[in-house]
């Protein structure tokens, strides 16, 4: 893994008690959590355990009730804007403008990035991620995996530090999700990014994850690399161990979190 | 990179990176930019022949010719600027694009400044040609007006602004479900600002209400460089005053929809 530059600090992301209540729900309760810069984490959890709250907390785009979010050393919301500078984002939820064209689209992000060399840039990422055929074309024209190669080239356009994604290969056929995930690969390698995850694809957390950060109701259940996850619940596969902490039940036999109700006074 | 920035961190590269969006989303669909001008035409047209038709019939609009055609191509000026302001808002809304603005380093101020950019461009291809084609058909040149076009303009566009970011807050805070008031909110002061005829005409108890619109003014003053001839500068100078005031209620009320919308998750909900 390559290492953070001399100055940087040692966590890229740090969440300390962040709490989100959406009225009487807790989307988030009480969750810390650290990224090691130059690390890929994955967040997991069924739908509903927080992680997509998390994320609009870690990109400033909800405020938390609760708690605090340094990235790159320096405080989410309170240094919003120069922060997202130095971050990006994809999601299959969020489009980009249909009625612009690939190249298009870029340039307008890139502007936003305010990107140096542009057009340079442009031309490096249609050939890393393949976009020369439909470069021209108008992105609600594009198949979902074209689609997703444009949004992961939005994603890279800033060369940021800090890359959160949101199932970035949900919908995806294998061919084109392997494919994505060693284009992320390569970047991660060649600029040392911290990169957060959120899937429910264990096979690519399982592939492309130093550590992994498991949600349940808004809390952490539990957390580790994939082996020590695996070694620790006594099975083969990470969705093994997903199921297991969905249901509350282990291998062993022993519920590892046991609902308040479940709890002796 | 060298890039032209202001206090604050404001960059005009960012302002310029949204309009260039919209200039691209207009260029690259032409209906969208007949569409600009088919509506103002179509009104204008509609105005313009009742107003040849009372003018045959009464001699007061015989000799203040244009009183219609002037009241509507400043009402579009209104309407337009409003519009222009608010659809391109919607369009990231349509398109779901929101989620990757607001997580972008695009500043709030950035936006508003982009938005008014674009109206501004969308009111001068909307009117641009209808103003000129009233000329050889109703013989109305509102170029004629000179400088109190300027500062009717000036008025009319600043209070286009203040509502649509009203609008565009609310729709921040409350998602689609608020674009009706983007299409029908300027309908509702149609009435009330007395766009086609003098204050006196409204129930006394509506007068005051009108008054405290900004835009009343402007439809005021029109009439009475159309009628008497005169232009009235007192009108004018109320109206950049209660314009500064509605503006910079709008801007606290756009930041403070824009910090609920932060606090209630919305912003998220609307990215997806």
């Amino acid at each position: 893994m390559p290492a953070a530059s001399g100055s940087a600090p040692r966590h890229a992301i740090e969440v300390r008690d962040l709490v989100k209540h959406f009225g009487p729900v807790a989307a988030v309760d009480g969750i810390s959590f650290e990224v090691a810069a130059g690390a890929v984490t994955g967040l997991l959890g069924g739908n509903g355990a927080g992680k997509t709250t998390t994320i609009g907390m870690l990109m400033g785009l909800i405020v938390p009730d609760g708690g605090a979010i340094r990235i790159l050393g320096r405080d989410m919301p309170g240094e919003r804007a120069s922060l997202l500078e130095r971050m990006n984002f994809e999601s299959p939820y969020v489009d980009m403008p249909h009625r612009l064209t690939v190249r298009q689209n870029l340039t307008v992000f890139g502007r936003l990035y305010r990107v140096a060399e542009l057009k340079a840039r442009i031309a490096e990422l249609v050939g890393d991620f393949d976009l020369g055929g439909f470069v021209d074309r108008k992105a609600g024209q594009l198949s979902a995996g074209q689609k997703t190669r444009v949004a992961l080239a939005k994603a890279l356009l800033n060369r940021p530090e800090v890359l959160l994604l949101d199932e970035p290969t949900a919908s995806l056929d294998p061919d084109t999700a392997d494919w994505v995930r060693g284009r992320l690969e390569t970047y991660r390698a060649a600029t040392g990014a911290t990169i957060l995850l959120a899937s429910h694809n264990m096979p690519e957390v399982e592939r492309l994850c130093d550590d992994v950060v498991i949600l349940r109701r808004g809390r952490i259940e539990d957390r580790g690399s994939p082996a020590d996850l695996l070694r620790r619940y006594g099975r083969g596969t990470l969705e093994e161990v997903f199921l297991d902490v969905a249901r509350g039940t282990r291998a062993d036999g022993v519920d590892p979190n046991p609902s308040p109700s479940e709890v002796s006074p | 990179m060298s890039t032209p920035r202001g206090p604050g961190g404001f960059s005009l590269t960012r302002v310029g990176a949204m309009v260039l969006r919209y200039w691209y989303l207009l260029s690259n669909s032409w209906p969208r930019a007949v569409e600009l001008v088919y509506w103002p035409t179509v009104q204008m047209l509609t105005w313009g022949f009742v107003q040849l038709y009372v003018a045959q019939n009464s001699s007061f609009f015989a000799n203040a010719a244009g009183l219609f055609v002037g009241g509507l191509l400043l009402w579009d000026v209104l309407l337009r600027s409003q519009q222009g302001f608010a659809f391109a808002f919607l369009e990231e809304l349509w398109s779901r694009n929101l989620g990757n603005l607001l997580m972008s380093p695009l500043r709030p101020s950035e936006f508003i400044v982009s938005l008014m950019v674009i109206s501004m461009i969308r009111l001068a291809i909307g009117m641009l040609p209808v103003t000129l084609l009233a000329i050889p058909l109703f013989g109305f040149n509102v170029w004629g007006l000179g400088l109190p076009l300027a500062v009717f303009f000036a008025n009319l566009v600043i209070a286009g602004w203040a509502i649509g970011l009203v609008i565009i807050g609310i729709l921040l805070r409350q998602g689609m479900g608020a674009e009706a008031l983007a299409w029908s909110l300027m309908f509702l002061l149609m009435p009330i600002t007395c766009v086609y005829y003098p204050v006196t005409t409204l129930p006394a108890i509506m007068q005051p209400i009108a008054w405290a619109l900004p835009t009343t003014y402007v439809f005021e003053g029109m009439r009475a460089i159309i009628v008497a001839h005169t232009f009235r500068f007192d009108l004018m100078a109320t109206a950049f005053a209660m314009n500064a005031v509605w503006f910079a209620v709008a801007i606290f009320a756009f930041y403070r929809l824009l910090a609920a919308a932060r606090r209630s998750g919305s912003l998220l909900q609307q990215g997806e």
